[in-house]
């Protein structure tokens, strides 16, 4: 037996040989010779990966797009999260979709691997208006200079109070809104309630991990630099917004018991943190504001924008875009679909759709958040006074920090990197790590990951 | 040739013939879905391969990458405690839960079943489930140690802490092993028994005399491939710490092996690398196994090997 295994070796590395020799990937397929023009007459499949007609604000500018694409393309959606596996092996396969809708920042890691194609001559034959775009979502999906999505959506974070508790503790919202550190801090441990070694109202919740980006921008740091190649995660100003955050949770026991307590609670149901006045404040995305409203119109809430050190409003911008994947067999179609989904006048007529649907349900309508600054003040414009202070307070909160929005930068290693940055929070969360040594990994793992994306993609 | 000019077949090639197709399918799906992809991956894992790009050959960049990374060794270690603290805690909950089930009578079939049916489970869903149990302020588990006036610990965020938790939520799955070892007890000869009784042997004795002894194959059988799921852990932690259950919430105590391979291929696209960490735990889990076989040289007993 012993003599035959140098024989079974012998085959088996040949066999690994053949096999590694047959191996090819597509990765060299050439780029679709496409012309752009928004009166030529359109035709062909066009398969949409990652985008769900789930509500009003999808379907009805589907529609649109399905319109502007006239009546010889034919629509397919793939629906659903985007599978980035499912994505990235159909292009490698040369049987990619036409169009992709993507989180804007998935776009830095698309570009620079070649899965999608810039879309300057998209952009230019179509005609799309990119200065309608804000900022921070066109600087999300730019990578090395170059377009590669066209945003949509624009999720901001807003500061969520209970006005009862803040009221009993003879606090206001300026005490919880993150113009004063101090001020926040000492909400936190007068709304904070104990019972028996549990928690029972959680002061202040800093929303860590997830929000370092926010309080570091807050106290005048960026994670990363302006043309994403370099890791500012050791940034001193970036280690005592850390140490603020966490603080916040150490003076109610520490991280596990805020988590804990955070977890057992009723999100998105009636019995949520702020109908039960089970939480103080927090800095929160947008969205909550509807499902408190929905589920919990009679709590008492109240709201304002998050504010930086010097009281201005502050928000980390994040959103959707569309992009076209290299290999796309349609890339006019798609190019034409991304225009008129992201168009103003679609944007107007979905919120049209859906104020009319709030109003038949008996809601409120609080806006959309397009991405696309015309679009955002024509639906501005659509919602009407509510009767009630606290919810007219909230959308007035949400499009003040629509204004006041910054984001990372598009870079090839945007997962690397903010997984980077999360675990070293989490380490910190966990008591493993000091904040100064996490972040001194993060540094080093964050710079690591960007320099050799950069160098592949400048090779 | 004619038929008839051919010299007869033996009994054993026609056998034989007949054995390989009855296996062809396996064999089939042997080299197609576990033959091809491990000699595919030995392959990736001297390539740079980002999924949409064409590997790109390194040498053993990927090999001397994995010497060097602290996460490898992290993995490691937790998945090795993992493993460690696991298996043997499965193995002898499932035997004593097997004996207690041996003796049932009548009612057996309704405690096999229901021993089985948490089995059914979906992993991702004893993941959530994980969360919900050992919440620290609101769980179950610390609500019944707080009977006994125990102050539960944080099992979600302790790193201490994180790593029983999950041992103790893999006993969830405990009713397959019972059933294999509830199948082997009945096949313990009755007279054995019965001559020990004669010979004054208890409860006791009779079980570590005869019963283990008797059963030991089918222990060990379960000691390989608890081993093996043990290196292999992913989907309860992963949905626990890493996916829905914490989206940005994690745990250096739960990253396990499989895990870091999982996050190194599909979400930082580094395919080489992570095949060069499947091979290395290809290797790990066949030195183990190896080493496994030979011990149980000295401990399980095969009926069918008595002189």
């Amino acid at each position: 037996m012993q003599r035959r295994l140098p024989m079974y070796f012998s085959v088996l590395t040949a066999s690994a040989l053949l096999l590694a020799g047959c191996a090819k990937g597509t990765g060299d397929s050439d780029q679709p010779d496409a012309s752009f023009d928004p009166k030529a007459s359109l035709s062909g499949d066009l398969t949409v990966m990652g985008f769900g007609a789930d509500d009003e604000i999808g379907s009805v500018r589907l529609d649109e797009a399905k319109k502007a694409l006239g009546s010889k393309v034919k629509v397919k959606l793939i629906e659903g999260d985007l599978d980035i596996q499912q994505f990235l092996n159909s292009v490698a396969s040369g049987q990619p979709p036409e169009v992709v809708y993507a989180d804007r920042t998935q776009i830095g890691t698309f570009a620079s691997r070649g899965a999608i194609i810039p879309l300057d001559d998209c952009i230019d034959g179509e005609g799309i208006d990119t200065s309608v775009f804000r900022k921070p979502a066109l600087d999300q999906v730019t990578f090395d200079g170059k377009v590669y999505g066209v945003p949509e959506f624009n999720v901001v974070q807003i500061t969520q109070a209970n006005s009862s508790l803040l009221g009993k503790a003879g606090l206001t919202l300026e005490d919880v809104n993150g113009s004063d550190w101090d001020a926040v801090a000492a909400a936190d441990k007068k709304l904070m309630k104990e019972s028996g070694g549990k928690l029972t109202v959680i002061g202040y919740d800093s929303k860590m991990p997830e929000f370092l980006p926010l309080w570091a921008k807050a106290n005048g740091a960026d994670l990363i630099s302006a043309d994403g190649k370099t890791a500012q995660l050791d940034d001193p100003k970036v280690i005592e917004a850390l140490k603020f955050a966490v603080g916040i949770y150490d003076a109610q026991g520490g991280f596990s018991k805020v988590k804990a307590y955070r977890d057992s609670a009723d999100f998105f149901g009636g019995g949520n943190q702020f109908a039960s006045s089970t939480l103080g404040a927090m800095p929160m995305e947008q969205w909550y504001v509807n499902v408190l409203n929905d589920v919990s119109p009679q709590a008492p809430v109240a709201f304002d924008t998050f504010r930086d050190k010097q009281g201005e409003p502050l928000a980390f911008a994040s959103g959707s875009a569309w992009g076209i994947p290299k290999g796309s067999k349609n890339p006019e179609a798609a190019c034409r679909f991304a225009k008129t989904m992201t168009m103003t006048s679609s944007w107007v007529k979905a919120a049209e759709a859906r104020v009319k649907k709030r109003g038949s349900e008996g809601g409120m309508f609080t806006g959309v958040l397009t991405g696309n600054t015309e679009a955002d003040e024509k639906i501005r414009a659509m919602v009407k006074p509510s009767g009630d202070a606290k919810w007219d307070q909230a959308v007035e909160a949400t499009y003040t920090a629509n204004d006041h929005t910054f984001s990372l930068p598009a870079n090839p290693a945007g997962e690397e990197f903010e997984t980077a940055w999360q675990d070293a929070v989490n380490r910190v969360l966990n008591g493993q790590q000091s904040p100064e040594e996490a972040m001194a990994q993060a540094q080093k793992e964050g710079q690591k990951a960007l320099d050799e994306a950069w160098a592949e993609w400048e090779k | 040739m004619s038929r008839r000019g051919r010299a007869p077949r033996s009994q054993a090639a026609v056998d034989t013939r007949a054995a390989w197709l009855f296996i062809s399918p396996w064999v089939i799906g042997f080299l197609l879905f576990t033959l091809y992809p491990l000699i595919y991956t030995g392959y990736l894992s001297f390539t740079d391969y980002d999924v949409i790009n064409d590997p790109n050959f390194v040498g053993t960049q990927n090999y001397r990458d994995l010497v060097s990374d602290d996460k490898v060794m992290l993995a490691l270690r937790n998945t090795f405690v993992f493993t460690v603290m696991s298996v043997p805690t499965k193995i002898v909950l499932s035997l004593l839960l097997a004996l207690l089930l041996n003796k049932a009578g009548r009612s057996a079939g309704f405690f096999r079943t229901a021993f089985f049916l948490p089995k059914m489970t979906p992993p991702v869903a004893i993941g959530v489930l994980l969360l919900l149990l050992f919440n620290g302020q609101s769980g179950l588990i610390n609500e019944v140690l707080g009977w006994f006036g125990i102050n539960g610990p944080a099992w979600t965020t302790d790193p201490l802490w994180v790593k029983p938790g999950l041992v103790m939520m893999s006993l969830w799955t405990v009713g397959a092993s019972v059933i294999i070892l509830l199948a082997a007890l009945r096949n313990v000869p009755q007279e054995l028994y019965d001559a020990a009784r004669v010979d004054g042997a208890g409860w006791w004795r009779q079980t570590m005399h005869i019963t283990i002894p008797m059963c030991s194959g089918a222990l060990f059988f379960l000691l390989i491939v608890d081993t093996i799921a043990g290196f292999q852990s992913f989907t309860e932690a992963y949905t626990a710490y890493f996916g829905s259950g914490n989206s940005t919430y994690s745990n250096d105590a739960a990253l396990f092996y499989a895990i870091y391979l999982f996050q190194q291929a599909f979400q930082f696209l580094h395919m080489g690398y992570a095949s060069a960490l499947a091979m290395l735990l290809f290797l790990i889990i066949m030195i183990v196994t190896a080493v496994q076989v030979r011990l149980s040289r000295t401990f399980v007993y095969y009926e069918s090997e008595r002189a």
